[in-house]
């Protein structure tokens, strides 16, 4: 048996929007260093859709691969409908992921959240911030 | 494929498999049974102990069959602490970068009250005898140190150690699994009471080692059952695992000067080309190292991601991270050495043996800086220290 699924390994191989958008408008960084993951997620937001999306990533496979998923998932996509992206579709999108690296995914929708907020944060839109959990504690992304 | 990853296990050679084919057919006795096929199971037995006494300099007496690197460091070490017990001895020195074979045994040790001190390995991934005597009590029972690290390939200076446990009356373990087969190991010449070693590092079958035990040392048993291996470890023999295994320390003993001196050449010019990718390091001691070991860190990127693209261009080889093994935590050994963890985290280990090519080593050196420039390339973590809102720390 394979480490990975197919789907895994073809996102992680080809990973799709990887980059920086200059212009972005949302920009969130979550992971650290120490725990070996961080996943950096460029937005650009036009009238409330999310009409560009890019991401760079220092982590695994899964990692890699998570935060390629997700951008897919997101890109064309509302920003209501982006923040209600959660770990365990990106994990189903992917066919699933070793146990031990579910916190990747944890860390794909926390970027998403993570670009959201910074573009609410500049753009003075009011929010409800005990949606947005966690910015920088990989330790409480770990525990999952 | 390219296969450098000859420290996790090696290729069963055809001389061990060739041992080992009458005894998987039709000679399938057990040692134990009186009649003929068993005999002639006992006499393989024999043989293939004094093979292996031969190829360590010791006597056949000496030698205990186990299933493994693994059960060989427990026995040891759990056999060294019984003894010292008796004494009201529950001091135990060793390393901060043993195999955890030898660590978790600690662990479990020093839950039932013994002292455990792991000597620091400084920056290279090595100790002293000076660091060992000094650590020396009245109430130590064992000193157990690696003969030569598996993730960064450093090698001990074993004998001298061994002379200052000789001179304090203390025992001294070495865990030989990455050594033996590769660089010279004489149990007498370097004062190791005991040692433990593994057949597949060797070209040899899985699931099969040795303990080797000074005459005198009473063991504890791991395994109760019937009286195989002088009482000491139970079970019906794996006859053709140990017919491999002599089969192939023999041949790599034969062998051992010219493997290596093949290997190092090999493993120089990939040390030397890897060094060439710009915020790199090369882990372990440069001078005394194994033969075929090479393990380097990449500042910027992570272990297993690099591996996997390594795969999937046809190059086998490990991160040394704990990455892909279950745990998020870097490698103990590369935190040992002083390895910060976002670097610890980038590591890759090439271990070679003697099959592998000049050609392979060519494609390797084309590849690696390939795939480390990708992973860079779509790293945040790579991005800041070259935008200098971070800084370099290799």
């Amino acid at each position: 048996m394979a480490l990975y699924t197919e789907t895994v390994m073809d996102h992680f191989t080809n990973p799709r929007n990887v980059g920086e958008i200059e212009n972005a408008n949302g920009i969130g960084e979550v992971g650290n260093a120490k725990c070996g993951d961080i996943m950096k997620m460029y937005l650009k937001i036009e009238n409330n859709v999310i009409t560009d999306v890019k991401f760079e990533t220092f982590g695994c496979g899964s990692a890699i691969a998570s935060s390629s998923m997700a951008t897919e998932m997101i890109k064309g996509k509302t920003v209501e409908e982006a923040l209600n992206v959660t770990n365990k579709q990106v994990v189903d999108a992917l066919g699933g992921l070793p146990a031990h690296k579910l916190h990747c995914s944890v860390l794909a929708e926390e970027s998403i959240k993570s670009a959201v907020k910074d573009y609410y944060d500049k753009n003075g839109i009011e929010y409800d911030h005990s949606k947005f959990p966690c910015d920088h504690n990989c330790e409480a992304c770990h525990m999952v | 494929m390219i296969y450098v990853d000859n420290a996790a296990t090696t290729k069963l050679s055809k001389t061990a498999l060739n041992a080992m084919m009458p005894y998987l057919t039709e000679n399938y006795g057990n040692p134990s049974s009186l009649h003929t096929i068993g005999q002639a199971a006992a006499e393989a037995l024999q043989k293939s102990r004094e093979a292996v006494a031969e190829c360590l300099g010791c006597s056949p007496k000496e030698i205990y069959f186990t299933s493994g690197g693994s059960e060989a460091d427990n026995q040891a070490i759990i056999s060294a602490a019984a003894l010292g017990e008796k004494k009201g001895k529950k001091h135990i020195i060793s390393t901060a970068f043993e195999h955890h074979a030898v660590l978790h045994t600690l662990k479990k040790l020093e839950k039932q009250g013994f002292d455990i001190e792991l000597l620091p390995v400084g920056s290279l991934g090595s100790i002293t005898a000076k660091q060992v005597e000094d650590a020396i009590r009245p109430d130590t029972c064992l000193v157990t140190t690696m003969f030569a690290n598996n993730e960064i390939g450093s090698v001990l200076p074993v004998a001298e150690i061994g002379a200052v446990c000789r001179k304090n009356g203390i025992l001294f373990h070495t865990d030989a699994v990455q050594a033996v087969g590769h660089i010279e190991v004489d149990v007498k010449k370097q004062n190791i009471d005991m040692l433990s070693l593994s057949a597949h590092k060797f070209h040899g079958p899985k699931g099969i080692g040795v303990l080797y035990a000074k005459l005198g040392i009473g063991l504890t048993n791991i395994i109760e059952g019937g009286a195989q291996e002088r009482g000491k470890r139970a079970g019906t023999e794996n006859i053709p695992a140990i017919v491999g295994m002599a089969a192939a320390l023999k041949n790599a003993t034969d062998h051992l000067n010219e493997n290596a001196a093949r290997m190092k050449a090999l493993r120089d010019k990939l040390i030397e080309g890897l060094s060439k990718i710009p915020h790199s390091i090369l882990n372990g001691d440069p001078v005394n190292r194994l033969p075929g070991n090479i393990n380097f860190c990449f500042e910027g990127i992570e272990g297993e991601s690099l591996l996997l693209l390594l795969d999937a261009k046809g190059i086998c080889a490990s991160s040394g991270s704990a990455c892909t093994s279950g745990s998020l935590d870097p490698s103990h050994v590369l935190l040992a050495i002083g390895r910060p963890h976002e670097v610890a985290h980038g590591s890759l280990r090439l271990s070679l043996c003697e099959e592998n090519t000049e050609e392979e080593i060519d494609t390797i050196l084309e590849e690696v800086p390939k795939v480390v420039e990708y992973l860079r390339n779509m790293s945040p973590m790579w991005k800041n220290l070259i935008s200098g809102k971070k800084e370099f720390i290799l």
